[in-house]
């Protein structure tokens, strides 16, 4: 045991194929999965396959899946962001004191982005400017943000929003889509894009992976960990405008305990959590995946605390699966 | 560095007695002995829990799962309460401890073994372990009147002026200076965090006291169950929910540095005592208790920028730091 070895790197002579890699890799996996649960709910309920009852499945994840989306690249670059759930209460509440001034609807959408763009930045220039370690900071301004909303609100609600609002949580573009599902997709295709075709998105990956060469090969770091909080925060604020016109009104205790579920959804979605290594693709399956879960255990009346210990289980198998794995072929090549 | 950790402390202390003083202003009884040890008392729990979960953090682990262990070790023994009243009391306070032990030992084994991150073995452990209380309970709650007389008792009974529950922390606190500062495995939990690779030349094995780490924290968190239970006389799903988050804050405000390495029992007492403080201080001087929430944040946000400036500089690291395996 406490013999000292020197540290083996395997470095292959080539790579594996494309094929190889596509085939073996953590998207494939989450795929499978993902078709497993599609196949198991539809046989397990006669009403699951129903495209209307599937369209209602897609209300339950797409909010969070649209942080998610954004937690994916803070996390990526080596940060995280605790208070997503506290911006959007906070977002709704600052909407709602635009409803008692009589704002209409563009006037409350622009409230909800600029709180979310606000509360994002703030953290950001608590975690770039000050050099502090994100994962307190947020924590912290999470409390601090929720604690605003109890301050306006104490045991009141904002309601009585504009009919013309519910159609961002409500809506549908055409026939089964829903606004907020369509939005989803667009915003996935764009974080995509943002992620794996930009500048950009190659400064995030060189950020995580060691944030001082990052600094040393010209990278801004300091900068770009800032624009992705601020653009965690704006998706916060969007789904604050989701929610809320989903709800319909405003309680200091909306979306509480959000943030552990996105963030189990950008972990489950193969985001090292350590930094470095993630896709958006992951963070879209695993969404899905989460989704599919909680409707299908839904349309079987289990209770959704139940569905958490499934949820939780998901989460550490998922991660422990290619350690195992690659222990046991490690062993198997020694 | 030792004089540093000092004044660090002795700021806190200082801020403590400030708002104390303060709030003795608006109202006298504040400060009289009597609402001092209630306040204690209050704060019993979350001194227990932070000096868990400063163990942890120490090691440059996260333990989420704390206030959900916390919830099922209290409804197994709530359960166990109101079916059997004969068990005695203390073995029933023993059974919460070691189901907390056993399942911070279930994080633990899953950071060492398999080389998860703290933070998300725990995250996942902290759903899962909230869905067995509703499994293991059908949904109910357990209730005052299905609690036997003894076991409500237990943290009330008055010993020298101050109930059990107090005593508890302080017993407890003891336990861990010692184990902090007398004991080869209190070196090693601060080693490691603040250097594991030196941690591994000086023959500590960093996995192996990370999983030891978890289990104090663990049992810590089972023991506060049986208390949690016996105090506020309920047992169900959501008792101390969200309250993993209160636990970090008291250990981020008393100064343990998320980073691992720095943290001491004093650090995390103060930490808990001064949220405990506050939150009795608020309803005195009219400030309705919504503000509690606001309030703690910025106070969490304050002591992190207060205790990075007092840090310095750590110098920097070129290359990705490797753990070398043993």
């Amino acid at each position: 045991m406490s013999e000292q070895k020197t540290i083996m790197r395997h470095i292959p002579d080539r790579l594996d194929s494309p094929l190889h890699s596509a085939i073996f890799s953590w998207q494939t996996l989450l795929l499978t999965v993902a078709i497993g649960i599609f196949v198991i709910n539809s046989f397990a309920s006669p009403y699951f396959l129903d495209p209307w009852s599937l369209s209602d499945a897609t209300f339950n994840f797409t909010e969070k899946a649209l942080i998610a989306l954004a937690m994916a690249l803070v996390i990526i670059s080596g940060e995280i962001d605790l208070s997503v759930a506290a911006i959007i209460a906070l977002a709704s509440t600052m909407m709602g004191i635009a409803l008692q001034f009589g704002a209409d609807t563009p006037v409350l959408v622009v409230v909800g982005l600029l709180s979310g763009l606000v509360c994002g930045a703030f953290n950001g220039l608590l975690v770039t400017g000050l050099g502090l370690p994100s994962i307190v900071i947020t924590i912290g301004t999470m409390s601090f943000f929720r604690g605003i909303s109890f301050i306006v609100l104490g045991d009141q609600a904002f309601k009585g929003y504009p009919i013309d609002f519910a159609y961002f949580g409500q809506g549908y573009v055409w026939w089964v889509i829903s606004f907020e599902f369509v939005l989803f997709v667009v915003s996935a295709i764009i974080f995509y894009a943002l992620l794996h075709k930009t500048n950009f998105g190659r400064q995030i990956f060189v950020i995580g992976n060691n944030p001082i060469a990052a600094q040393f090969s010209g990278v801004r770091v300091g900068r770009v960990k800032f624009l992705l909080f601020c653009l965690t925060g704006l998706m916060s604020g969007v789904a604050a405008i989701l929610l809320t016109s989903r709800l319909g009104s405003t309680r200091p205790s909306i979306a509480s305990g959000w943030e552990l579920e996105i963030i189990t959804f950008v972990v489950l979605g193969g985001v090292n959590i350590l930094g470095g290594a993630g896709s958006i693709l992951g963070v879209v399956i695993a969404a899905f995946i989460m989704g599919m879960v909680t409707f299908g255990f839904g349309l079987q009346n289990v209770p959704g605390i139940v569905m958490s210990v499934f949820t939780g289980a998901l989460l550490i198998c998922v991660i422990a699966l290619p350690i195992v794995v690659r222990r046991f072929r490690k062993g198997a090549i020694e | 560095m030792r004089w540093l950790l000092r004044t660090r402390e002795i700021w806190l202390g200082l801020a403590i007695i400030a708002i104390i003083g303060g709030t003795t202003l608006r109202s006298s009884n504040f400060a009289s002995i009597g609402n001092l040890a209630d306040i204690f008392n209050n704060t019993a729990m979350l001194m227990i829990l932070a000096l868990g979960q400063m163990v942890v953090i120490l090691t440059r682990s996260i333990d989420l799962s704390m206030a959900a262990n916390l919830a099922l070790s209290g409804m197994i023994v709530a359960l166990l309460n109101s079916s059997f009243p004969g068990i005695p009391v203390p073995l029933l306070m023993l059974i919460a401890t070691i189901c907390g032990l056993a399942m911070g030992a279930f994080n633990g084994i899953l950071v060492w073994k398999l080389d998860i991150p703290a933070i998300v073995v725990t995250l996942g452990t902290l759903t899962i372990f909230r869905g067995v209380i509703f499994l293991i309970a059908g949904g109910k709650w357990v209730n005052a009147d299905q609690l036997s007389p003894g076991f409500i008792e237990m943290t009330r009974i008055q010993l020298l002026g101050l109930p059990l529950l107090s005593w508890f922390a302080i017993i407890i606190a003891l336990l861990f200076f010692l184990v902090m500062s007398r004991t080869p495995i209190g070196r090693s939990l601060t080693a490691i965090g603040i250097n594991p690779t030196a941690s591994v030349y000086a023959g500590i094995d960093v996995g192996k006291t990370k999983f030891i780490s978890f289990c104090m924290s663990g049992a810590a968190a089972g023991f506060c169950g049986f208390l949690w239970v016996s105090r506020y006389v309920i047992g169900s799903v959501e008792i101390a929910n969200g309250y993993e988050l209160s636990i970090i804050a008291a250990c981020v405000i008393g100064g343990v540095s998320i980073a691992g390495g720095v943290g001491t029992v004093g650090s995390a007492l103060l930490g808990a005592l001064f949220l405990g403080v506050t939150n009795s201080a608020l309803p005195v001087i009219n400030i309705s208790p919504f503000w509690q929430m606001a309030i703690s944040g910025g106070a969490i946000i304050l002591a992190v920028i207060f205790n990075s400036r007092g840090s310095g500089n750590k110098g920097r690291i070129i290359l990705r730091q490797e753990v070398p395996k043993v």
